[in-house]
């Protein structure tokens, strides 16, 4: 064996006597600090492993002195957290809205609820700011399509928008004008015109004086003169800088065409009363409300 | 063996014929170390600025972070470390074994066989075929081939150990081997699926569940181990002590700390699983084994660094020997960072923050990397026949960029990572959730941009490498000021222990 023990002048200690392409080894002892570190480590492991559930057996685990589980940790914040929610609001439960607004209390709380379940429920569509985007309304500004008054926001909550399960779902329909030949393109082309006046767009005066008249005879009914809108039947406002599908001529077009009709779940089979409650007192605080 | 010699090996007069080392795979891995690693480096960079400008992601599919994520990271582990991996093996284990590789054309067919993989792999991704596994993406067609070059690697790594000239099995090729054999267990193990059909790319699993997850992690966090720690520290084995040239600072342990690591590793996965539906036990033992596994990493550690006992004053002097001490300053941090991280508690508020994205980059890029440039700038003069780099003076401006790099990028992820897991269980005084979810989201921007920036020195420190060995291979040498000139007279070397 070409084995040569030498002595290195560095560290004063024996070469193993090995040596690989001029690579040779020390024969140093392992360093105490690093191997008591490494018992203690061990010795952790198995306090660790008396404490909690460590070790699988036949049927079953070691659960340890603890009695410790994830599972049994997770359901106890839960109902720490439910316990210490549900005595807050005792006092929303039985106040109106109103009520709610008048008192800093309760409208703090109200509003932190709400914003929370905002957060979670309502921002996938209606936007984290509550902005909405385009097909998704905005609900910071006060133009409603179903209203903006405190019981307005609870109802559309509660039964949602086209929303077919609820039987008390708001729905309005919108006819295809276009689509289903109600009107000719023609028409159509006039009352957007005409529709564009009323947002201040102004157009060719002839055809917006034909539009009018297409609009009388078939629109009036639920968008109500002037385009004011109807909150009752959920008809928008169309004399509105705010629009649901965009505020272009041929936006309008398309809606009169082949109208989109959104859709908003009924929320009362998921969220408790004092959360949905919660959720209107927030969403009215955001500016618009009426 | 061979007859015992008067004459150590080291001394100037010795001479013993050297085998005619297959040196030629060797190189083309070199290359394709270096080319692969400017790719993955890149994609990396891209994928950093796509979260913070999401525009960039083009709005095409194939540009999508999802989709160049896996390649970014398949490119830097597999397709940048594996080729460090498998042309440092070839060098070390044929030098430690006085032994040409065994197998005659099988090392080419290695070599050539991995890049196929690597092409098969990322052209898969930009595709969108993918298994979806972590580290393991690519579907069944690419890991059959895989496995295939594997085993071929085996037997040639194997071979070549049998027929030493050596009496004894080099530390290096130790890890090297226990790299090996774990990946390829791994792999099998973690890809076991059934294609849907013979003509098309997808497969499914032949797990699911919890199982399956458990499986997953089995592998991904023994990718880690296996080919992130054990195969690079079979390379720090080779270059630290040949750099320095000094003897490793202690066989004994090399000894403990190899086994312990080995055994311990393979157990440790189950931390990735914390608060899920793996089984609270299961939980607790992956975390046990991970704290006990401290130490075992930081025997590598302890050794490559005291390896430069009466060679301290080499770190003024040759950039290259600092970036692998660095390389291992950057080991010892991450593999303390890991157990503290596989700790119930920690991981509850680090988990899936970009905390971990921190970690994984500090032993990624201060690790991996660093050790890999270490024994690239080594094995490029050796491998072309050169008497020295064309210039150490750019191997210092490597190593500052890529260090301040590596530095902003960790520090801008541990920000970043804490700052998103307080947002994310941040309550208010009513015991409501503080934020939402896309508010931590926006939170992340400047840290993604911090992030950004430490990539781009990290890039730029890597082209200014593949510049510098580029020169090299051509011979050439830059006319510039040694290293050690501007200083004052070096003093005595210190003995390093009492």
């Amino acid at each position: 064996m070409p084995t040569k023990i030498e002595k290195d002048e560095i560290s004063g200690q024996h070469t193993t006597g090995h040596e690989w392409d001029g690579i040779r080894e020390l024969n140093t002892p392992m360093p105490r600090w690093w191997l008591y570190i490494f018992y203690a480590c061990i010795a952790f492991s198995v306090v660790w492993w008396v404490l909690y559930p460590a070790w699988p057996l036949p049927g079953g685990f070691t659960s340890g002195v603890l009695g410790y589980s994830t599972r049994g940790e997770h359901i106890a914040s839960l109902a720490a957290q439910q316990t210490a929610r549900a005595s807050q609001a005792v006092g929303l439960g039985d106040a109106s809205p109103e009520e709610i607004e008048s008192d800093p209390a309760r409208l703090e709380l109200a509003v932190a609820i709400g914003k929370s379940a905002f957060a979670l429920n309502c921002a996938q569509c209606h936007g984290s700011g509550a902005q909405g985007f385009a097909g998704f309304p905005n609900l910071n500004d006060d133009v409603w399509l179903w209203g903006g008054t405190h019981q307005a926001i609870i109802t559309t909550l509660q039964h949602g928008v086209r929303w077919t399960a609820d039987p008390d779902t708001r729905i309005s329909q919108m006819p295809a004008f276009g689509a289903d030949a109600v009107l000719t393109p023609a028409q159509i082309s006039d009352v957007a015109d005409y529709v564009m006046s009323l947002r201040g767009t102004v157009g060719d005066a002839d055809a917006m004086a034909r539009g009018m008249a297409v609009f009388t005879e078939n629109c009036v009914a639920c968008h109500l003169e002037g385009g004011i809108g109807n909150t009752e039947v959920g008809a928008p406002r169309l004399a509105s800088a705010v629009h649901l599908y965009g505020g272009e001529r041929t936006d309008v077009i398309a809606q009169v065409t082949r109208p989109r009709h959104g859709v908003m779940p009924a929320w009362s089979s998921r969220l408790d009363p004092i959360t949905i409650k919660s959720l209107a007192v927030y969403v009215h605080s955001l500016g618009g409300g009426q | 063996m061979s007859e015992s010699t008067a004459t150590p090996a080291t001394s100037p007069g010795y001479v013993r014929p050297l085998p005619d080392y297959n040196d030629d795979v060797v190189r083309f891995c070199t290359v394709a170390t270096v080319l692969w690693g400017l790719v993955g480096f890149l994609v990396g960079l891209i994928i950093a600025l796509q979260l913070g400008f999401p525009a960039l992601n083009l709005d095409l599919p194939w540009t999508s972070f999802g989709r160049l994520r896996p390649l970014h990271t398949s490119a830097v582990i597999f397709a940048f470390g594996g080729n460090a991996l498998i042309a440092t093996s070839f060098f070390v284990v044929q030098r430690t074994c006085r032994a040409r590789l065994w197998g005659g054309h099988l090392p080419w067919f290695v070599a050539i066989g991995y890049q196929i993989f690597i092409v098969l792999a990322a052209s898969g991704y930009v595709m969108g075929i993918t298994e979806g596994r972590e580290y393991a993406e690519p579907e069944w067609y690419t890991d059959i081939w895989l496995t295939i070059v594997w085993v071929a690697y085996l037997v040639v790594f194997l071979g070549t150990l049998i027929k030493r000239e050596e009496p004894h099995i080099y530390v290096a090729n130790w890890f090297y081997l226990a790299f090996i054999v774990t990946v390829a267990m791994l792999h099998i193990a973690n890809n076991l699926s059934m294609p849907v059909s013979w003509t098309g790319t997808k497969s499914y699993s032949a797990f699911s569940g919890v199982q399956d997850a458990l499986l997953q992690w089995w592998y991904g966090h023994n990718a880690v181990g296996f080919f992130l720690t054990a195969g690079f520290l079979g390379m720090m084995y080779y270059f630290v002590p040949k750099r320095a040239g000094r003897p490793v600072y202690s066989y004994r342990l090399s000894i403990v700390h190899f086994w312990s690591l080995i055994f311990l590793y393979i157990w440790a996965g189950p931390h990735h699983l914390h608060y899920t539906a793996l089984p609270d036990w299961a939980q607790t033992l992956g975390m046990t084994f991970s704290i006990m596994l401290w130490m075992p990493s930081w025997g590598g550690m302890i050794n490559g660094v005291m390896t430069l006992s009466g060679a301290w004053d080499k770190l003024r002097t040759d950039p290259v020997l600092r970036l692998m001490v660095v390389a291992l300053a950057f080991y010892g941090m991450s593999t303390f960072e890991g157990p503290v991280m596989s700790i119930r508690a920690v991981n509850a508020l680090s988990h899936y923050t970009d905390w971990t994205i921190g970690h994984v980059h500090s032993g990624a890029l201060g690790w991996v990397g660093f050790i890999s440039f270490g024994a690239l700038y080594c094995l490029v003069p050796t491998l072309w026949g050169r008497r020295r780099l064309y210039s150490m003076q750019l191997v210092n401006w490597h190593f500052w960029t890529a260090t301040i790099g590596i530095v902003l990028y960790m520090t801008s992820m541990w920000i970043a990572g804490i700052q998103q897991g307080l947002m994310w269980r941040a309550y208010d005084k009513l015991g409501f959730l503080q934020y939402t979810f896309i508010e931590a989201v926006a939170a992340m921007h400047p840290y993604y941009l911090i992030r950004a920036l430490g990539g781009a020195l990290y890039l730029l420190g890597a082209l200014i490498m593949a510049y510098n060995l580029f020169m090299t291979t051509r011979g050439l040498e830059r006319d510039e000021e040694a290293m050690d000139e501007a200083v004052p007279a070096r003093p005595a070397p210190s003995p390093a222990r009492a």
